[in-house]
């Protein structure tokens, strides 16, 4: 405790109170009643330390909970498992007071421990989280393993102190990552490797019935630390319905929200018919989808070539192929993104000039490439039409439609001169600038295998993301916000990417459902915040 | 007989063997590295290294063969790389979902297929013939994934008659099931037409009708039972056939059986579930084969084992 009464006047001005950012849910909403959602894929695991697709995110999100969470339907910050947090005045010190009277859904009452050993588990190689890498700044990660990480002290049972090598602005929202959650080591221990079947966590449900391939019911957490919520009873999740199928139930009455979203190919008939589309919400998501051009790789390592490029695609065509779901986008960044550019005008569509740029490279005759896209619907269409975008131009584009898994590979192995990232496009881990520059666009992400696809790799720009992510201090955080807006207007000078669009997010949901907008395009909880969504009957 | 199944057993054991080998190195050579999958996006170059390591997957190919053989031939099938459950369990909990859905379809497309294909051959060069031949080239030929949409639209969302995709009834079965047998009863009709037609051009048809035998009867207690011989045949391949179709027939009406999970795995680069679901199936197909032909020489005794 020595430490902690050494607690400076910054210490103290960051101390956040809980009551004040907390969310109020609707007072309209109902208690009990069950919902039904669809998806396509089975449900992979529910180990919050392993799981990492969009489906099971939100999942886990209902079942743990970390030391951060984010206010519904917002990308703020608020305390979690955390009743509240101080930060020390070099940014290196993170202290915890964790919330009393917290219970997993196993009876006992979390304590500090569980954290630690939570974040030991998640950094221990053994485990295999993917998400390891996000604790890379807490003191001890590079030799973390059984012995558990030295930067993670218990202080005592309601207080944990975590220590970081560098300062990390973002720490707070990996502290938000599922990854983080908060997990019992009793039931880790008896489930051995299928805690990811029975999970056990402190969330807003809890686990009761899983058939494997058919359905996953989650029952109410009444204990639930949170008061009010959750307001459902149930959620019934169905997995293996295709989404047209699901749409059809849907409009049976037998679903309640499709997970997978509204089908392409239904898309118009569902927004052409008054009744269905007043049931469809709409918002922005953290996505860019772009073509990558390799750097590498002649004749992308031209400037001038990359420039032209990113001036012959005719981004409003492509939004209109996929039925105008998305904006164009000039920018690495979607504008719901904190940190973005507002006002930049990027590359405007300019045949002409692009043409003009070619010649200057001594490219006037064009030349032959490829472009690598997956070939799921629409992402073959959209390629087709970035194809003829440069054959007016003098390039031809020879089209690679592959599966994921194989353009991924080609992508991380620098052979694609370009790749259209639709299907595997860029959503953002937690809503902060930062998370679209490292593994993307930055040099970490450059190498053999990285998700890095142009291989652009700045070390100047690498710098500047290093200084902004060391800007811990709120009270610095639009000084910090205008450094990352440098950072990704200093990329589009050398146009690694053409950046096409940002997608809309469209979530269809049965006529009795309840609860703002707001929780039916979370960003966070895709598709929809179950801990805060209600029924009518 | 015994030294016949013995050889047999020997044999499907080989094909096995073989089976798993060329799936296993198409896995390998595969241009998409399944930890990539596992990794997901973010994942730094140390986080994927860790996950190869610990799985193996960054040892030589003849290697890791060697391991998983070792595993199976011990009934260890590894656990989903994805999902971490055990393959042996998924694969499992699917079965009864896959051999439902199989026995509802062999059912259907023999009504279906041996209906139409004896009363091609009885009404054999005319109309009905005709078009019963016509329409079995249309099934055997229409793509599974338009004739199941196709049968869900109408009779489940136009006419309410069966749920609209899913598990657990009977009437969950019943599309499913019949989009299945339709494509197989194309098959089952031509070669019932053309064995009923060459049984009864025989001798004793001719005899039995010359006695005053009716022709319901002829047909049915002396034709059927020969012509039908040679289709009893086919049910055992019939399973690899199924095969194939089930991976997309289980994926549009929501059936939890294994093609769909087969499905799942291939794009997720699942490596242990598609070995799992392909050795199961291989597994399935042989001893498919293998009781086609035991069973032969008990319908009819001129067929010898040696």
């Amino acid at each position: 405790m020595q430490k902690l009464l050494a607690s400076t006047a910054l210490m103290l001005t960051l101390a956040l109170p809980v009551a004040a950012q907390d969310y109020t849910p609707d007072p309209a909403a109902k208690a009990g009643g069950s919902i039904t959602v669809t998806y396509k894929d089975d449900v992979a695991t529910l180990d919050p330390a392993i799981g990492y697709d969009w489906q099971n995110w939100s999942m886990i999100k209902s079942l743990f909970d970390g030391l951060m969470d984010y206010t519904p339907g917002t990308t703020e910050l608020r305390p979690g498992l955390a009743e509240s947090y101080e930060i020390s005045e070099d940014g290196l010190v993170y202290t915890f007071k964790l919330r009393a009277g917290v219970k997993f859904h196993n009876g006992r009452e979390m304590t500090a421990e569980d954290v630690k050993y939570s974040l030991d588990r998640v950094t221990n190689p053994e485990t295999q989280s993917p998400g390891a890498g996000f604790f890379g700044a807490i003191a001890g990660f590079e030799n973390a393993g059984a012995a558990g990480l030295s930067g993670v002290e218990v202080v005592d049972a309601a207080t944990v102190k975590i220590t970081l090598s560098r300062p990390d602005a973002t720490f707070l929202h990996v502290m938000a990552l599922n990854f983080a959650s908060v997990v019992p080591k009793e039931a880790v221990d008896a489930a051995g490797p299928d805690f990811g079947k029975k999970p056990v966590g402190t969330g807003a449900f809890k686990l009761a019935e899983w058939t494997l391939g058919q359905r996953l019911v989650f029952g109410k957490n009444a204990d639930y630390w949170r008061a009010g919520v959750p307001f459902l009873d149930s959620v019934v999740f169905e997995v293996g319905q295709e989404p047209v199928v699901a749409l059809l139930r849907l409009q049976n009455g037998e679903v309640d929200v499709p997970g997978d979203g509204i089908p392409p190919a239904k898309f118009m008939e569902v927004m052409g018919d008054p009744a269905q589309a007043e049931r469809v919400v709409q918002g922005g998501q953290l996505h860019t989808g772009y073509i990558t051009l390799n750097v590498t790789m002649a004749p992308f390592d031209k400037l001038e070539v990359r420039k032209a490029v990113n001036m012959a695609v005719n981004k409003e065509r492509i939004t209109q192929i996929i039925n105008g779901r998305a904006v164009p986008a000039n920018q690495p960044l979607p504008p719901s993104m904190p940190g973005y550019t507002e006002g930049y005008a990027g590359y405007a569509y300019d045949p002409e000039a692009a043409k003009a740029l070619l010649a200057e490279a001594g490219l006037a005759d064009g030349f032959e490439t490829e472009l690598y896209v997956m070939n799921t619907d629409p992402n073959p269409r959209i390629a087709q039409a970035i194809q003829q975008d440069l054959a007016a131009i003098g390039i031809t584009a020879n089209i690679q439609n592959l599966a994921s898994a194989n353009v991924i590979e080609a992508g991380g192995a620098g052979t694609a001169p370009m790749i259209w990232s639709g299907g595997m496009a860029w959503i953002a881990d937690f809503p902060d600038a930062s998370n679209f520059y490292g593994p993307i666009l930055g040099c970490a992400g450059a190498g053999e295998g990285g998700w890095n696809w142009s291989k652009f790799c700045d070390e100047g720009l690498d710098a500047k993301a290093v200084e902004a992510d060391s800007m811990f201090d709120p009270a610095k955080s639009a000084e910090r916000l205008k450094l990352w807006s440098d950072v990704y207007t200093g990329v589009m000078e050398q146009a690694p990417w053409v950046p096409v669009f940002n997608e809309e997010r469209y979530t269809m949901k049965s006529p009795r459902m309840g609860g703002e907008d707001a929780l039916y395009v979370d960003p966070v909880s895709i598709p929809v915040n179950y801990d805060y969504v209600w029924v009518t009957e | 007989m015994a030294a016949y199944v013995i050889r047999r057993l020997i044999q499907s054991a080989l094909i096995l063997l073989g089976v798993s080998f060329i799936t296993f190195f198409l896995l390998f050579v595969l241009p998409a590295d399944p930890v990539r999958q596992i990794a997901g996006r973010s994942a730094t170059a140390d986080t994927v290294e860790n996950i190869r390591q610990q799985l193996g997957l960054d040892k030589p190919f003849v290697v890791q063969y060697a391991r998983y053989l070792r595993a199976v031939v011990q009934g260890d099938m590894g656990r989903s790389y994805l999902q971490k459950t055990e393959v042996a369990e998924l694969i499992w909990s699917r079965l009864p979902a896959t051999l439902l859905l199989m026995l509802g379809a062999i059912v259907c497309e023999l009504v279906l297929g041996l209906t139409m294909g004896i009363a091609a051959a009885l009404w054999r060069g005319r109309a009905v013939d005709q078009a019963l031949m016509m329409t079995s080239f249309v099934t055997v030929s229409a793509p599974q994934f338009v004739v199941s949409l196709l049968l869900l639209y109408v009779f489940a969302v136009k006419l309410s008659w069966f749920p609209i995709g899913g598990y657990g009834t009977f009437a969950h079965l019943v599309l499913p099931a019949v989009t299945l047998g339709i494509l197989g009863s194309g098959w089952y009709s031509r070669m019932m037409r053309s064995s009923m037609i060459d049984v009864l051009r025989a001798d004793y048809i001719r005899t039995a009708r010359a006695k005053g035998l009716t022709r319901a009867r002829v047909v049915l207690r002396h034709a059927l039972p020969n012509a039908i011989l040679p289709v009893i045949a086919m049910i055992g391949i019939d399973i690899g056939i199924f095969m194939g179709g089930i991976v997309v027939v289980e994926s549009v009406f929501g059936w939890p059986g294994i093609g769909q999970l087969a499905w799942q795995a291939i794009q997720r680069v699942d490596i242990p579930i598609i070995m799992g679901v392909t050795l199961v199936s291989a597994t399935a197909i042989v001893i498919g084969n293998l009781l086609a032909d035991l069973v032969a020489p008990f319908i009819d005794p001129r067929i010898k084992l040696r």
